[in-house]
């Protein structure tokens, strides 16, 4: 299918880019890799009247280290998140989430930005980034503006982007001591999108959990974090029985966007199990 | 329509397209060079798999306007009937297909899957192929013949 006409502007600056978007009002649109966005203007489910690429943006490419955290460009690929050796030591689960997206050829141009402004509930990386406490970085006609990744996703598809403003990276912590990561993904099929993804961080300090940061893909309209089951793992001893107990404390009303045509039992079931796998995962990471 | 030029498998081409032109519909409606094939138009077939700038990509979900200062190359640009690429040849000689319709995709996402370097096993060829959809199934024959051009290229 073709998608209907759009006009096409590649700016060389992050100012260009902000100007042409908000030169463009609300038919102007941000492209970068293209792997969610091309699809949905071949079907026409998006008509812009402007693509702004920012593909050729070099500063939204750069993966930069900070003393504690990581800045990953918006325009990172998810190929280059699985191969960086900074975001491999620092930001292993964005790594490994990575790893679950498409296939190679989608992951050489699909983008770590791209994927957290696409706000799919069951994406991949946004439940990573959630886990993560990680923050959007935005660049509009006022400036800089940082928003915690627990005020960026707001609904299936919507996020606190403002239409003129531009992600242009991700700042997430640098993993420190004693944490461990895993990100367990169940699909009905190979080429079905996430059915329920559980992104997972624990800390555990001799025999005990002393942290634990879970995010749970396609278990609601934006992904959410599993609080119930954070607080319980915390303090708790490192036994696959405390895990089972902690997992399940997922009370099974969550509502996903997708549900791809399975009850509301079976995801409860699912999310449990898949939660208690992924913290025994990442605990023998 | 915008001016572009456009290179592929090393010429230079300067066309107008439309910014609404994938790179798929640049190359075979524009450039005539039909060896890429259109199966799903939508990213998951990969019998439109190209490589832009040394990666394999789907050419079905890329823009050509995006293409400018990169350089494709099709499955038309690695290999003839007299002087085939060692992955074609190891098609042929593995009889990995029937139909043919996805066998460039195939052949485009192999090359570069033996250039990752993601043939260490069976297994790992068949995820680094996953991309690449093959109604037929002559998936064994696919791997074989991967796993035949792995080994050529590490001797």
């Amino acid at each position: 299918m073709i998608p209907a006409p759009f006009d096409y502007t590649r700016p060389t600056t992050v100012e260009d880019a902000v100007t042409a978007l908000r030169a463009g009002g609300a038919g102007a649109k941000v492209i970068a890799g293209g792997q969610s966005l091309v699809r949905m203007l071949q079907r026409r489910l998006v008509r812009p009247t402007l693509l702004v690429d920012v593909g050729c943006l070099s500063r939204m490419r750069e993966v930069v280290e900070e003393p504690d955290h990581l800045v990953i460009g918006a325009t990172t690929t998810q190929h280059e998140l699985l191969h960086d050796a900074r975001v491999r030591a620092h930001a292993p689960l964005l790594s490994l989430v990575a790893r679950h997206v498409g296939d190679p050829a989608v992951r050489h141009r699909g983008t770590l930005g791209g994927s957290v402004a696409h706000a799919d509930p069951a994406g991949d990386p946004p439940a990573a980034v959630l886990a993560l406490d990680g923050e959007i970085i935005v660049e509009g006609p006022r400036g800089e503006r940082v928003i915690p990744s627990a005020e960026f996703f707001v609904g299936p598809f919507r996020t606190a982007l403002e239409p003129d403003e531009l992600l242009v990276g991700v700042r997430v912590p640098k993993m420190g001591e004693g944490w461990t990561v895993h990100y367990e993904k169940f699909r009905l099929s190979a080429q079905k999108p996430t059915l329920l993804g559980v992104a997972v961080m624990v800390r555990r300090v001799g025999d005990c959990f002393t942290d634990a940061h879970i995010a749970l893909a396609n278990s609601g309209s934006t992904p959410v974090r599993a609080t119930a089951v954070e607080v319980a793992l915390v303090g708790a001893d490192v036994t696959e029985e405390a895990v089972t107990k902690a997992a399940d404390l997922l009370d099974g009303t969550m509502e996903p966007f997708a549900r791809q045509g399975v009850s509301q039992a079976y995801l409860a079931h699912l999310a449990r199990v898949l939660t208690r796998r992924a913290v025994v995962a990442a605990l023998s990471w | 329509m915008i001016p572009l030029v456009l290179r592929v498998n090393g010429r230079e081409h300067r066309i107008e397209v439309e910014a609404r032109v994938t790179l798929l519909d640049a190359l075979r409606d524009v450039l005539h060079l039909t060896g890429t094939k259109k199966g799903c138009d939508r990213g998951e077939c990969g019998a439109c798999t190209v490589h832009v700038d040394g990666e394999r990509i789907n050419s079905c979900l890329a823009l050509a306007v995006m293409q400018e200062g990169r350089e494709v190359t099709t499955v038309e640009g690695v290999g003839t009937v007299g002087a085939p690429h060692p992955v074609q040849a190891a098609f042929v000689a593995r009889d990995a297909l029937q139909c043919g319709y996805c066998t460039p995709g195939q052949v485009m996402s192999a090359i570069a899957c033996v250039r990752e370097g993601h043939t260490g096993s069976d297994d790992e060829i068949r995820e680094w192929m996953s991309g690449n959809l093959c109604r037929c199934a002559a998936y064994e024959q696919i791997v074989a013949a991967v796993r035949d051009a792995a080994e050529a290229h590490r001797a």
